[in-house]
């Protein structure tokens, strides 16, 4: 059985490529159809906010590759409540469909996947 | 056991460091790298144009004879080399940049390489990841 692989991203969308990088994780895992797992946690909670306007800061806005990750086999998408909580960002009214944790839930997702990486 | 080793951070930071010897004692222990994998701000470590001051580790330098010595699986992820100016002769052709600068046993590939030593691997140890 395919070994499953949870890529929790940490980072903003304008802090530098690391939202990207992760994402590509997930999309390459995507296209092998391994089982894997996505987790939004601290500042990387905000690549959930939607209507950003990523060309002021001369980036390219993500929420719509994020939006495709189920079209690429990857539906278990993840957030962390308390980093949403703590940057008073709504549950409702995410761009993106995920399963909110706490911090138990956290820890067990992290527990349930063989590979976790970091980013 | 097998050890799939991935490094995040440059080539300055404390983890490519730490990434470096746990990969010699894994060797040394007798276990199997199945594979090395450079991401992120971790492919410089595969720059053969880094210069460390004469009394200070050159940890790119040590990982190249590290990777040759040992005829490891050493792959640099192309995407993020790119985006940081470390390529291969093909890619320095291919975007018409004046010089290749990727160290001796390493080799540029996808991601996808990360995921099947993942899928091979006991574990997958990663460095200087936030």
């Amino acid at each position: 059985m395919a070994r499953s692989m949870l890529i929790i991203s940490r980072q903003s969308p304008w802090a530098g490529p690391s939202a990207r990088e992760a994402l590509d994780i997930v999309l390459a895992g995507g296209a092998f159809e391994l089982p894997l797992g996505l987790l939004f946690l601290d500042d990387g909670v905000f690549q959930l906010v939607g209507s950003q306007r990523a060309a002021s800061v001369e980036q390219k806005d993500l929420t719509a590759n994020l939006q495709a990750l189920p079209l690429f086999g990857v539906d278990a998408l993840f957030a962390a409540r308390r980093s949403l909580a703590e940057r008073n960002l709504d549950e409702s009214s995410l761009a993106l469909s995920v399963e909110v944790l706490d911090d138990a839930g956290l820890s067990a997702l992290i527990n349930r996947y063989d590979h976790v990486i970091t980013i | 056991m097998k050890f799939a080793i991935a490094l995040f951070a440059p080539p300055h930071s404390p983890a490519a460091r730490r990434a470096l010897r746990f990969a010699e004692a894994t060797l040394a222990g007798g276990h199997e790298i199945v594979r090395l994998f450079f991401y992120q701000d971790g492919v410089h470590s595969a720059s053969a144009n880094s210069v460390a001051a004469q009394d200070e580790l050159d940890v790119a330098a040590e990982w190249s004879r590290f990777v040759s010595a040992n005829q490891l699986d050493g792959v640099v992820c192309i995407a993020a080399g790119l985006r940081r100016g470390v390529l291969d002769a093909g890619e320095a052709q291919r975007y018409q940049r004046p010089a290749a600068n990727l160290a001796a046993g390493w080799e540029l590939s996808g991601l996808g390489q990360l995921h099947e030593a993942a899928q091979q691997a006991d574990r997958l140890v990663c460095f200087g990841g936030h």
